[in-house]
């Protein structure tokens, strides 16, 4: 097996929200990526997985933890590493309407890393352009157009271009297909398998949408409340979700199928997430975990391989 | 079953400075009383200016009713109401929900008077027993401590919380027809679940009918006992939940369920997207609005619009394959249930 190229440990990023008042977005999560495969990090809004990306990234500081990328701790990095780091990864935003600047035309917002890289110019760059468009299933016209001219899914693939631009090992794509008509996210998804095929490129896939993150990923994290419940491979999470908020959360999804969907099970989770800023003690799903002990009030479970690539955060497992 | 609403022949068209934008291109649908009826389809294809239409909530100008007809409750025609008369159908008759839970409540106001309001102005009650009311509808809807809730502004709720309030406001009048544009979409998966197996609840308690809009074929599958397909403008097919699953005829519908991943099979192959985008509708193409993207299209598809064919009483599709002269196509679909 390959080497992980990405090392999360321990991460927390914790935000000021006034009167002494801390909002513990992430709060404590460890995991890593091998070098090639794609993660899906999955989790109600709120639960943290869009701002793991960000500090992965390096867009937000850590309040703690560390993030290593091919070994090097990314928010120990000066300029100069930086800059090869920002080369090395990219990333995807959800929306494709507010991550595009309106006053550039699509050539520029896909060369503008080409130029503050420095890695083409004049004819050569007019032709990586292209050719990046071409890899997207856009055309050489489409350069000299301004992102209004375009629709979502094309958007979202002039995004992936942008990205792509550089010659990234390591994509961060945060919900790149929810801003999308149905027929169109199957569009995007293919062309990020594809890409991931062609370029060996490895993949942290955030989505709530549990069903396309299962296609498209090797392992699947499953955050709660700002931390890392369970992550096992897509298949087995599925054949066998462990964490009670794993298990509550596939058996809401509803499937396509009436049939289906009028003989199943489904678990009821009453309540809502409480607030990131007073977080429940010990277990964070005890207030709406039907399995709920005594313990978990006390004591913060922590998580564990309980099978090979199989990592759980309960006290029944434990 | 007798019929509670019968959309015939509806065109709506808005005009803008580019030219007339065809929305609604001469949609028909019935909904039974009781019955849960989805319209399925992407955005721009016509759902929610249909269902706005229906609550006559559509601005004119810039919108323009062109043709068709809405009969409710076997009464005269929605369209042909006045103002006046169609307020006294809207809130009391029909309920609405909206996508968006966060901005379709009054953050200046409290839940409670909110909720009151319309029995205050379509039943005549007092503001007292008007605010009674509010506080029993929250406990249909499940909103725990709901005599201080009434007394909370909208900001005090969550996401989940504000929608159970939107649907008691909807529910006040005891409507006989609920209209639910995308209720779900801004809510997370539990807290969706929560929300139409409270939809299913209330439905079969008080009697009511639902047109639910969504684009989440799981939705569909979950709630709805009929559906419509939209596309462009037009309804491409339309047939119970179960025939539209295990029976689709229209390319269309093929497509969707193509381009979904399923959560419970191992499917490890490629999804089958839909190639190209949907047509503009400032200039709609003369035959299929679907033909350029269709994998089946034949030379007619692009000349001339498909009729609407029968399968059964309840199913049907517009498409030029259900022709007898069409070549048989195989839709390479593993279809749900009894196939699987």
């Amino acid at each position: 097996m390959s080497e992980p190229i990405l090392q999360v440990n321990g991460l927390k990023r914790h935000f000021n929200v006034g009167r002494g008042q801390v909002l513990r977005a992430v709060d404590g999560v460890t995991f890593e990526i091998r070098k090639g495969e794609t993660l899906g990090l999955v989790g109600e809004s709120g639960c943290g997985k869009s701002t793991i990306g960000r500090t992965i990234i390096r867009l937000y500081d850590a309040t703690a933890g560390e993030v290593l990328f091919k070994g090097r701790n990314v928010h120990q990095m000066n300029r100069k590493e930086m800059r090869q780091f920002n080369r090395e990864m990219q990333m995807i935003f959800q929306d494709p309407y507010a991550s595009l600047n309106p006053r550039m035309m699509v050539g520029d917002i896909i060369g503008e890393g080409l130029d503050i890289h420095g890695l083409a110019s004049g004819k050569e760059r007019r032709k990586r352009i292209v050719s990046l468009l071409e890899t997207v299933g856009l055309t050489a016209e489409h350069a000299n157009r301004y992102p209004y001219e375009f629709s979502g899914g094309q958007r979202q693939r002039v995004g992936i271009a942008r990205a792509l631009a550089i010659e990234p090992e390591f994509i961060i794509a945060d919900e790149p297909i929810s801003a999308l008509d149905v027929s169109i996210r199957a569009q995007v998804v293919n062309l990020m398998k594809r890409l991931q095929r062609e370029r060996g490129l490895t993949y942290l896939f955030i989505a709530h949408d549990l069903a396309m993150v299962k296609h498209i990923s090797d392992n699947i994290g499953v955050m709660y409340l700002g931390s890392l419940v369970e992550k096992a491979s897509s298949q087995r999470l599925h054949e066998n979700p462990l964490h009670p908020y794993t298990e509550a959360l596939l058996s809401a999804i509803p499937i396509p199928d009436p049939q289906v969907e009028k003989e199943r099970q489904r678990i009821i989770l009453s309540g809502e997430i409480p607030s990131p800023i007073s977080p429940p003690s010990g277990c964070r799903f005890r207030t709406r975990c039907p399995k709920a002990m005594p313990e978990c009030a006390l004591l913060e479970p922590e998580l564990r391989e309980v099978e090979p690539n199989h990592f759980v955060a309960c006290h029944l497992y434990h | 079953m007798a019929n509670l609403l019968e959309v015939k022949d509806l065109e709506v068209s808005f005009k803008t400075h580019g030219g007339e934008v065809q929305a609604v291109r001469g949609v028909t649908f019935s909904l039974n009383k009781g019955e849960v009826l989805a319209v399925v389809g992407e955005s721009g294809s016509g759902k929610s200016v249909t269902a706005q239409t229906i609550m006559r909530l559509i601005a004119c100008p810039p919108a323009v009713i062109k043709n068709g007809s809405i009969r409710f409750d076997d009464r005269t025609d929605i369209l042909s109401l006045t103002d006046k008369q169609m307020e006294a159908v809207r809130g009391s008759e029909i309920g609405m929900i909206f996508q968006d839970p966060m901005t379709s409540l009054n953050p200046t106001m409290t839940v409670g008077r909110q909720i009151a309001e319309g029995l205050i102005k379509h039943q005549a009650l007092s503001k007292s027993a008007g605010l009674d009311k509010a506080v029993e509808l929250l406990q249909l809807v499940g909103i725990a401590n709901a005599k201080e809730r009434a007394n909370q502004y909208p900001h005090q709720f969550s996401g989940g919380m504000r929608q159970r309030v939107v649907i008691a406001i909807a529910l006040a009048c005891n409507p006989k027809l609920l209209i639910a544009d995308e209720p779900t979409t801004a809510l997370d998966v539990t807290v969706q679940a929560q929300i139409l197996d409270l939809l299913k609840e209330l439905c079969d308690k008080l009697g009511s009918s639902i047109l639910m809009i969504t684009h989440d074929l799981g939705v569909v599958a979950n709630i709805a006992d009929k559906v419509i397909v939209m596309y462009a403008g037009k309804v491409v097919e339309r047939g119970t939940a179960r025939e539209l699953f295990y029976d689709p005829k229209h390319p269309y519908t093929w497509g969707l369920l193509r381009s979904i991943p399923r959560l419970d099979t191992d499917d490890t192959m490629d999804l089958i997207p839909i190639e190209g985008t949907p047509p503009n509708l400032l200039n709609p193409p003369q035959g299929c609005a679907f033909a350029a993207r269709c994998p089946y299209a034949m030379d007619i598809c692009t000349t001339r619009q498909p009729e609407e064919t029968a399968v059964s009483e309840s199913h049907a599709a517009s498409c030029w394959l259900m022709h007898s002269q069409a070549p048989k196509v195989d839709h390479g679909l593993m279809l749900g249930g009894a196939n699987r």
